[in-house]
């Protein structure tokens, strides 16, 4: 079997008495459209911040296309390709837009380090960053400082700096969270026009956005893995209906 | 143990504000001044004095606090720190325009002076007092934060703040009263400790380094960690000045970067 | 100031610092040690605006690389007859960077408070040892007949302190280029998003920890080398390079002039040494206490120091720069 992007192993986390990632056996496939989804409390932020290396689990190992990255630090693991967005944005809020998705290219390039030459002089980093935000429609946006846009726009932003990466697996927690509706459809366009090699594992509470872009659907409920198949499946069990989706219609 | 009693206060203002205020030497110099001048001036008896120290204390840092310490809660780090400079640097001029250059002398009470006989040796009567004094402090701050009500309220804001106040928890008022009890009780601290860490006016500057210690090591927010802590230092100074005194406050410090680094949060910190 | 949408071009305002030293040196010659002792200031200045402007570390400890450089320049100076000036230097600098990778790489795994402490008790610690090594130090007294061999063995240093006037100019000029084009590179935009956002740069890959570690050793390369200067300069070291004073006011300085903006490191020191010249000596209570209040105010109403208070009319000026460009396209 060819190795996957993602990996997790037996993955436990308790504080204390309380558990909070319950043996969790998880396997992202490359190229994957894949979400997780669960009732509130039951741990999906835990354990994307376990997959990151924001959290240490308690026990169990995580692998990334085939290593073992259990003991890495959050930023190796970004530099071996795992990339994410946060739930609640995480930007340079008094910063360009530029800046903020060229400070990412930077690091991957290895032209972070640099000591000498101006910044604004890298003309590889600022075309690769001003290309990125043309994909995203951020154009205009390029010199405008992040806490200057509208919500929904710096959720954009926080994925162009997650795909400025360029990551071989892009962890997306709630992308379309507290985004107004008439743009979250745009959300979902960018979504649906990411690369097809690259595994996206998505964290969303919006129904309509999971149906419509996963092809696999994992169901978390209190630190435990109930049930994962293909959206007709999960959209078909019964235990699923009761725990969760019963929730939504009434949401 | 002086030491524990000006910065307990610090320690829980500190865990519970989050609010970096080096200027807490003031409260315990401007205590001693208190106490001096009531003694002095006004030929007040020593427990009088004491208390009359703890309140006008507690009464000024109120005000202060409205005016100027509310403001500065989420100023950010930089900004509290420059505050209490400037406030330590007020403070400083104005008691050296007042009090000039001497320390405030302190008139103990007979019955304070002299030695007391425990135990076969001869302990100066006025260093028992002070333990037993402090001693009971800590016990009345222990039975005040874990069994009442208040208390519970200040362990929880400390805990989360925002989660305290969505609750319920008037938590201005609970900072006001709890930054008042604390510098009250660093006046009381800096009045009783008058004879021992004279009061004049630099005393908030050359003392920061080591109420600063005290709070760090013992950590924030914790009523036990300071009073580790200032009982660990209290010991070191005596044993090191007495065994190695080249060495002075040099293994304080070096024993206080080890602590720190060991345990960044302070040996019972509850946040950073 | 830096980014990737900065412009690095050197303004023609950018000038005016050192043309005003240049004029200051033909116009007052009395006051020629106060302006080296300016010009050092400036210096240490622009090393603590490195670490807290650009990558917002807090620290009260940064006079332990100043006196550390201070020392080093001394004692070579006065005991060991190793008097050649920039023998000096490089001696103050190396062993400033020495202090500056190995506590830098200790302390800065810890935060806020903690951090703070730290910072304190290390430069406390130097100053604990300078004042007891009195062997070496000199203790209280400080060390005085420090020998500095003439500047290129052409350059003596004069009573009228014209030597070391210019001879700290050149020394300020230097590492006020390199901190500049730092501070624009791809690395002062990466400590900028340090200070902006810590959680986004651990996301996007950044070794926090180790950059961190980089800057703080070459701002106490830089604190060092000041402090030597001071030393040349004064031909005696004393205890008041070390400790907390030192360090708060460089603090208070850097704050007056503004953190982060590269220029508040110059008028900062020029402003507060030339007030203590005049007014501490006066009135010393109310130096203390004016400074006092003047924190004070600068924290509540005008962070961002006497430059911030220029803000508005720089941002006006700007945008309006850039419309113009825009219409000339």
């Amino acid at each position: 079997m060819a190795a996957s992007a993602l990996e997790t192993q037996k993955l436990c986390k308790s504080f204390g008495a309380l558990t909070v990632a319950d043996n969790i056996d998880f396997r992202l496939e490359p190229g994957a459209r894949h979400a997780l989804i669960g009732p509130n409390g039951a741990g999906k932020t835990t354990f994307v911040n376990m997959l990151t290396g924001a959290l240490a689990p308690s026990s169990g190992r995580i692998l990334l296309g085939g290593e073992d990255i259990t003991k890495v630090s959050q930023a190796a693991r970004v530099r071996r390709g795992l990339g994410r967005t946060f739930q609640i944005t995480t930007l340079f809020r008094k910063l360009p837009v530029l800046d903020n998705v060229a400070l990412g290219i930077a690091e991957r390039d290895g032209v972070a380090r640099r000591m000498w030459k101006p910044a604004s002089r890298h003309a590889a980093i600022i075309d690769e960053a001003m290309a990125l935000l043309g994909t995203l429609g951020l154009t205009a946006d390029a010199r405008i400082k992040v806490e200057d846009l509208p919500y929904g726009r710096q959720r954009l932003v926080e994925i162009a700096i997650a795909l400025g990466l360029k990551p071989k697996v892009l962890l997306l927690d709630e992308p379309a969270a507290g985004v107004p509706s008439q743009d979250s459809g745009h959300v979902l366009d960018v979504l649906a026009s990411l690369p097809a090699d690259i595994a996206i594992l998505i964290i969303e509470h919006d129904m309509d956005l999971v149906f419509r872009f996963a092809r696999r659907i994992t169901v978390l409920v209190q630190g435990q893995v109930l049930v994962e198949g293909t959206p007709e499946q999960i959209a078909a069990d019964r235990r699923v209906r009761d725990v969760y989706l019963g929730e939504a219609t009434h949401a | 143990m002086i030491l524990y009693v000006i910065s307990v206060g610090l320690s829980v203002t500190m865990g519970l504000m989050g609010f970096i205020n080096l200027a807490h030497g003031v409260f315990a110099m401007a205590g001693g001044y208190v106490l001096s001048t009531m003694m002095a001036s006004f030929g007040l008896p020593f427990p009088l004095a004491l208390v009359i120290a703890f309140g006008v204390i507690a009464a000024a840092s109120i005000v202060l606090e409205r005016l100027l310490y509310s403001r500065l809660y989420t100023a950010g780090e930089l900004a509290q720190v420059l505050f209490s400079i400037g406030l330590i640097l007020i403070s400083m001029a104005v008691a050296r325009l007042i009090y000039g250059n001497l320390a405030a002398p302190v008139f103990l009470p007979d019955y304070l002076r002299g030695q007391v006989h425990i135990l076969g040796r001869d302990f100066p009567t006025y260093r028992v007092f002070l333990i037993i004094f402090s001693a009971l402090i800590i016990v009345g701050l222990w039975f005040g934060v874990e069994r009442t009500r208040w208390g519970a309220m200040v362990r929880a804001a400390v805990d989360n703040r925002g989660m305290a106040q969505s609750v319920g928890i008037n938590t201005p008022l609970l900072f006001m009263a709890t930054f008042a009890l604390g510098s009250g009780l660093a006046g009381l601290g800096g009045a009783l400790g008058a004879d021992i860490l004279p009061v004049q006016w630099s005393y908030p500057f050359e003392h920061l380094v080591y109420f600063l210690i005290v709070v760090a090591v013992g950590g924030l927010g914790s009523l036990r960690g300071p009073f580790i802590a200032a009982l660990l230092i209290g010991v070191a100074d005596t044993a090191c000045k007495y065994w190695i005194p080249e060495f002075g406050a040099f293994l304080i410090y070096a024993a206080t970067i080890g602590i720190l680094l060991w345990r960044p949060l302070g040996l019972f910190g509850v946040r950073a | 100031m830096s980014g990737y949408t900065s412009d690095p071009r050197i303004r023609w305002t950018e000038l005016l610092p050192w043309a005003a030293a240049i004029a200051f040196f033909f116009a007052m010659p009395e006051y020629l040690s106060l302006g080296a002792r300016i010009l050092i200031y400036i210096l240490f200045a622009l090393s603590l605006d490195l670490i807290l402007g650009y990558a917002g570390i807090i620290t009260l400890g940064h006079s332990a690389f100043f006196g550390l450089g201070a020392y080093t320049a001394g004692v070579l100076g006065a005991k060991y007859g190793v008097t050649d000036p920039f023998l000096q230097l490089i001696a103050a600098a190396a062993m400033a960077a020495l202090l500056g990778i190995s506590t830098g790489a200790v302390i800065l795994r810890t935060k806020a408070l903690t951090l703070l402490m730290l910072t304190l008790a290390i430069t406390s610690i130097l100053l604990e040892i300078a004042n007891k090594a009195t062997w070496l130090t000199g203790g209280a007294d400080g060390l005085s007949g420090v020998k500095t061999d003439p500047i290129l063995g052409l350059f003596k240093f004069d009573i009228f302190g014209k030597t070391a006037f210019i001879y700290c100019l050149i020394a300020l000029f230097l590492g006020w280029l390199l901190v500049r084009r730092l501070i624009y590179s791809p690395y002062g935009a990466m400590l900028t998003g340090i200070r902006e956002n810590t959680a986004r740069m651990h996301a996007v890959g950044a070794p926090v920890y180790w950059r961190l570690v980089l800057i703080y050793t070459l701002s106490a390369t830089m604190a060092g080398v000041a402090g030597a200067l001071l030393t040349q300069v004064n031909q005696f070291v004393g205890l008041n390079v070390l400790g907390l004073e030192p360090s708060g006011d460089l603090l208070v300085m850097l704050i007056l002039g503004g953190v982060g903006r590269l220029y508040g490191a110059f008028v900062g020191p020029v402003v507060y040494l030339i007030a203590q010249d005049y007014l501490a000596k006066q009135y010393p209570e109310y130096w203390y206490f004016g400074i006092g209040v003047l924190l004070i105010v600068v924290v509540l109403f005008a962070r961002g120091g006497i430059l911030g208070l220029f803000d508005p009319w720089l941002q006006a000026l700007s945008r309006r720069r850039s419309s113009a460009r825009a219409l000339a396209r």
